[in-house]
């Protein structure tokens, strides 16, 4: 057993598990943040997805001890009060998700992908850059227009802060 | 996963140490290979020694024509390097489509080669580019490191700390993706380096691992263009065979994929 300390959706925590302790269990069975979730056991789904300092990583394929320390955002953690995050308004709006199984992990692997190309994001970049990420519905079409569709509104939301 | 005991070291000296406390250790790196296969209870080493936070073995270094890449930097940094991209654009092309961008964020040079994996990128960099891996105990030549399948020379308790490629005239990767694992079906890497020799290495083909391809090599010496590997027959035979393709297959692709790399080479 280890004390592992880091901040997750900017709040302090010490959580004391086992060393074998992913960090998606960390998340999920000690702190209740159901909202990540596990699709498969070979790191090849992305529903797992969550921001370590910024970062989209899979918290399924990380040790709970290797966040030591480290900044964590989950799903639950990115609206603003009642205000969604631009990407969870995007997917509502544009149909972007259907058992919304995967949708924690796109909306986080999305996120990323906007900071990382800015305004430079097309149709192309989008379905290659979500590739680490499954929707077993095939829902892909809607959630590639919804990310196209956040690209622009987390633009004008940056522009206006 | 198996019960385990988890190590943060600080340093290759202190990781070294404690690898001689434990019984059975295992290097963590990146870990997007060895957690999978730990959740697969495929391994299961009685304690993890976390190298991901030790300073020395981060960074990119270029100085004059030697492009070094500590062992512990992540994919993602590689490929956005600006020494990387000047010196070396084909290690930051087959970085960038290697994994997904998540596995990017989490994967290092190290954890690539010191694994070993038959269809993985880096190893057929490092042979095709003549590289240098630098240990914490000495310095071993790529043509002596790969040792065939997920086997290297190096020995137990021996940690990688740099990768050092000289830098070539011209090189280039191309790759058949496995379209779920991202894992090259077959990948090969071009290199001219300054002095004119020419190497070329296959990944994903080789019952053996990663492996140098001499008939394209005397081809492309010949005459560097795609068109001179035409004639160039490879052979199936050792060639790995599985439900994603036959050894037939994967010799044809030994083929094209050189022809697009040394397209993509220049």
């Amino acid at each position: 057993m280890s004390t592992v300390k880091l901040t997750v959706n900017g709040k302090a925590v010490a959580v004391e598990v086992e060393d074998r302790t992913l960090l998606v269990q960390l998340l999920r069975e000690h702190l209740n943040l159901t909202g990540t979730h596990v699709g498969c056991d070979t790191s090849q789904c992305g529903a797992c997805v969550v921001h370590m300092d910024g970062r989209a990583v899979k918290s399924c394929t990380m040790l709970a001890g290797q966040a030591d320390g480290a900044s964590i955002t989950t799903i639950e953690g990115i609206a603003k009060g009642d205000e969604l995050h631009p990407m969870q308004a995007a997917f509502r709006d544009n149909h972007g998700l259907q058992c919304g199984y995967c949708t924690p992990g796109m909306i986080m692997s999305a996120i990323d992908i906007v900071h990382r190309h800015g305004g430079q994001l097309d149709e192309t970049t989008v379905r290659a850059e979500l590739e680490g990420n499954i929707c077993r519905c095939t829902g892909y079409h809607n959630i590639v227009k919804a990310v196209l569709d956040a690209a622009g509104r987390m633009k004008v939301s940056q522009a206006a802060e | 996963m198996y019960q385990t005991t988890y190590h943060r070291a600080s340093s290759v000296d202190e990781a070294v140490s404690l690898f001689g406390k434990s019984s059975e250790a295992k290097f963590l790196a990146g870990g997007q290979t060895l957690l999978p296969v730990m959740k697969q209870r495929l391994a299961s080493p009685s304690d993890v020694i976390d190298l991901g936070k030790i300073k020395e073995l981060q960074g990119v270094e270029l100085a004059g024509d030697t492009l070094t890449i500590k062992a512990g930097t992540i994919y993602y940094d590689i490929m956005t390097n600006a020494d990387v991209k000047k010196a070396i654009p084909a290690i930051a092309h087959l970085t960038s489509v290697l994994g997904d961008p998540a596995v990017r964020y989490r994967g290092t040079i190290g954890g690539s080669i010191a694994n070993n994996d038959p269809a993985a990128d880096f190893p057929a960099a490092l042979l095709a580019l003549g590289a240098t891996v630098k240990t914490n105990k000495r310095s071993i030549v790529a043509d002596d490191f790969f040792k065939g399948l997920f086997t290297t020379a190096l020995e137990d308790g021996e940690i990688i700390t740099a990768v050092s490629f000289p830098v070539p005239a011209k090189a280039g990767y191309e790759k058949m993706r496995h379209p779920a694992s991202r894992f090259a079906l077959t990948g090969v890497f071009v290199a001219q380096a300054k002095s004119g020799e020419v190497r070329v290495a296959a990944t994903g083909a080789s019952q053996s691992g990663v492996m140098r391809v001499p008939a394209i090599e005397a081809a492309l010496k010949a005459n560097w263009s795609p068109s001179a590997i035409d004639g160039v027959t490879i052979s199936a035979n050792g060639l790995l065979a599985d439900i994603h393709g036959s050894a037939e297959y994967r010799a044809n692709l030994v083929k094209v994929m050189a022809q697009r790399a040394v397209k993509a080479a220049g």
